[in-house]
């Protein structure tokens, strides 16, 4: 059994969208999570030795995810 | 938690560090992430995948009662067990697996106010072992489908506006902006909501920390948006598990009597055809 610690909480922008990056260690690993902010769902899960590593991983597989989301123009006539 | 209808579907973190080796007591987490279990759960609880345990994989469906009473059984719950369930994003699926055990009639179901976030900001213990269950004859009953709402329903909803319709997604998905939450794959072919159905992101039932807003912060947010409780309630998402969450809110906290989820969500009425949408702002 293990205690979390240095439980961490950050939000930045990345690819247009709001993220929530949610950093910890447990024992001798750095855990991070990276979540849209709205509307709060998870887009990564990485570990690393260091609170950066994780957070580096985390960073990378949601920018590739989010660079992905596509916005919907809004209907009517098209012009060529 | 004083001015809840219910409040003793809620346990709070200190509580639970206390009683969650208590015989007749099983902690059960739920997450969207289904990984996040074997990273470390509460010492002594059991993890539920909601895309195997919780649905029906072959058929879009919740599990059947027999599924639903394997589950249970196999991971050490009676009938008499008191459940507590946990997760992340704030209890999204935590919500959907209490709305499930409400359908097969399970008496005492409890909610952890904060998920599992709160948990381990506080810094409580994790264990990576699992548990050793016993299992049990476990009989369900049901299912009671007064909390679930089919498409039928929800289409004479939107016509004869006998139940107020609250889509829980983010704004941007509710105005048709996106087709899904940023980052994860659309699973529709249009975009936007059920005419007439009011916008109320489940997030804004939560605190910073994940847990749940007051009665009177609840009561405020949701009359705003014409939920009082003087009719029917249908929430509805994308795929039905924040909705659940919403509609756990709606039930338990507020006490309004007669409130279902939409479990077919966006994700049916945003493929079918024909299907009015409403784009754009809120009605």
């Amino acid at each position: 059994m293990m205690n979390p610690t240095d439980y961490q909480e950050r939000q930045l922008e990345l690819a247009g969208w709001p993220v929530r990056l949610t950093s910890y260690r447990l024992g001798d690993t750095f855990y991070c999570r990276a979540d849209n902010v709205s509307p709060g769902a998870w887009l990564a899960r990485t570990t690393g030795r260091t609170r950066e590593e994780a957070e580096s991983k985390a960073l990378e597989r949601a920018q590739q995810l989010l660079s992905r989301t596509r916005r919907v123009p809004e209907a009517g006539p098209r012009s060529s | 938690m004083t001015g809840y209808a219910f409040p003793e579907v809620l346990v709070e973190t200190d509580w639970l560090a206390a009683h969650y080796a208590d015989p007749g007591l099983r902690v059960a987490e739920v997450d969207v992430d289904t990984a996040a279990y074997q990273e470390g759960h509460i010492p002594g609880a059991v993890g539920w995948s909601w895309n195997t345990q919780l649905c029906d994989t072959v058929r879009r469906d919740i599990p059947s009662k027999e599924a639903f009473e394997d589950l249970m059984a196999a991971s050490g719950i009676s009938n008499d067990t008191t459940v507590i369930l946990y997760g992340d994003n704030n209890n999204w699926f935590a919500a959907w697996a209490f709305w499930q055990m409400k359908i097969y009639g399970h008496s005492d179901v409890r909610i952890l106010n904060g998920g599992r976030k709160k948990w381990i900001a506080e810094g409580r213990p994790l264990s990576t072992e699992l548990p050793k269950l016993e299992r049990t004859s476990y009989r369900a009953k049901g299912p009671d489908f007064s909390i679930r709402a089919f498409l039928p329903q929800v289409q004479e909803a939107m016509r004869n506006h006998a139940a107020a319709l609250i889509d829980v997604r983010s704004p941007q998905e509710y105005t048709g902006e996106i087709l899904a939450p940023p980052g994860l794959p659309e699973t529709c072919q249009r975009g936007g909501h059920i005419p007439g159905a009011r916008n109320v992101p489940w997030a804004t039932a939560c605190n910073e920390d994940g847990t749940f807003k007051s009665c009177e912060e609840l009561k405020k947010l949701y009359s705003v948006q014409g939920v009082s409780g003087d009719k029917p309630v249908i929430a509805y998402c994308r795929i039905g598990e924040r909705s659940s969450h919403t509609w756990f809110v709606l039930k338990y906290l507020l006490g309004i009597p007669n409130v279902a989820n939409y479990d077919g969500s966006w994700t049916e009425w945003g493929n079918l055809v024909g299907a009015p949408v409403e784009r754009g702002k809120a009605a």
